[in-house]
């Protein structure tokens, strides 16, 4: 039992090493509410899931007419993103997100900080 | 001279008034029915449709052998139908409006023009007049680039009436948009004065002079009307709420049938709209 779970720890490690979480945000720090939208928010923060270091990007789709949600996605796979914490993806970002091999994780309050999501999101793994 | 017969709201009688202007016309009338959603003026003229052809728009093609993932396709394409993930093209194909950019910029020849079909025109005649109706796929999104291909079908006919789809968005636009005058269909209730301030402000903005029919004229409320006045909008004709009219339409027969009377009202119409002068065709 022992055994298998230090075995299960250390592949989690390994992959933490390399995650770059990018969450949807209001503004451009840590501390700012997390955006409830995807393709229309105001900032990504690219952060790294074993420093915690970050890295605010603005988001390209919010001046679009059309296409705002691949777009963003287009910019936060640009970015290494392998996760993104939003409120909600439309389906046109969803596909994007997909073809980029983006794990989407919905449902995240606007009334949360990113610190808070990205701390919640990496103590429920 | 093309007349639009339009509304903002679904419903008003568009499709009544459209195919009456066209029975009272002068000879040599052609009736488009470019409401390709749900076209319906063939129930009311019961056209022998004479030929029917595919309609299509272009959707890029990627040969994905040539493609080096540049992204050149995805900068040029405002839509964002073309995204390069993980140097991948990504064709959203709903989301392309089939303008040919992304094949004009690919530096390695990787994207062709492909067509693909999303609808069908009939064409034929209902008695003296010729009919047009555009026929969009179920399930298609975009009906512009079918309502356009309706609307090039307008040539050699003195007068073109065009049945218009209902709402003030880029389909009622590509309807309307370059006619010589466009009729708004309305009702007297708070709806129809919503949606026809709406759709006046669209007319304007087109440059497309314009007057208003009231439908059902004789219920619900007198805004319309003093909007009309406000606004100093043309009230071209007032059509009574009439048993007849709601019955003889439900048996697919024309306004002017169960109402002879009417008749003088719509010829009236189109004659004041000739007098105005005028030709966009």
């Amino acid at each position: 039992m022992t055994g298998s779970t230090r075995a299960q720890s250390t592949a989690t490690v390994i992959i933490e090493a390399a995650m770059k979480i990018a969450i949807s945000a209001q503004g451009g720090s840590m501390s700012a509410k997390v955006s409830g939208q995807f393709g229309r928010c105001a900032y990504f923060l690219i952060v790294d899931a074993d420093t915690m270091k970050f890295e605010p990007v603005g988001n390209p789709g919010t001046g679009m007419a059309h296409g705002a949600g691949p777009e963003a996605a287009r910019e936060i796979s640009s970015r290494g993103a392998q996760v993104v914490l939003t409120g909600r993806v439309g389906p046109n970002a969803k596909s994007a997100l997909d073809a980029a091999g983006i794990r989407i994780v919905e449902g995240i309050s606007d009334s949360a900080t990113v610190k808070e999501a990205v701390e919640s999101y990496l103590r429920g793994r | 001279m093309v007349i639009a017969v339009a509304s903002g709201k679904g419903g008003t009688g568009k499709t009544t008034v459209a195919c009456a202007l066209a029975l009272c016309g002068e000879k040599d009338v052609c009736l488009l029915d470019c409401d390709v959603d749900e076209p319906n003026a063939h129930i009311l003229l019961h056209p022998r449709i004479e030929e029917t052809v595919v309609a299509s728009v272009v959707r890029p093609h990627i040969d994905e052998a040539l493609c080096d993932g540049c992204g050149a396709c995805s900068r040029v394409c405002r839509y964002r139908a073309l995204t390069v993930l993980r140097d991948k093209p990504l064709l959203l194909e709903h989301l392309c409006h089939g303008c040919g950019g992304c094949s004009l910029v690919c530096p390695k020849g990787a994207i062709t023009e492909k067509a693909k079909p999303i609808g069908r025109i009939e064409r034929g005649h209902a008695g003296d007049i010729r009919f047009v109706s555009g026929v969009l796929n179920v399930g298609e999104a975009m009906s512009p680039p079918l309502i356009r291909q309706v609307r090039a079908q307008a040539t050699g006919c003195r007068d073109v009436v065009i049945d218009a789809p209902p709402g003030t968005s880029c389909p009622m636009v590509a309807a309307a948009r370059g006619s010589d005058f466009c009729v708004l269909v309305t009702e007297p209730t708070p709806f129809g004065l919503h949606d026809l301030s709406l759709a006046v402000e669209v007319v304007r903005k087109l440059g497309v002079p314009f007057g208003v029919v009231i439908n059902i004229a004789d219920i619900g409320d007198d805004r319309v009307e003093r909007y009309c006045r406000d606004q100093e909008v043309e009230v071209l004709a007032r059509i009574p709420y009439d048993r007849t009219i709601a019955e003889a339409y439900s048996r697919g027969r024309p306004i002017i049938e169960a109402r002879p009377k009417l008749q003088a009202v719509f010829s009236g119409i189109v004659r004041d709209i000739h007098a105005r002068g005028g030709s966009a065709a």
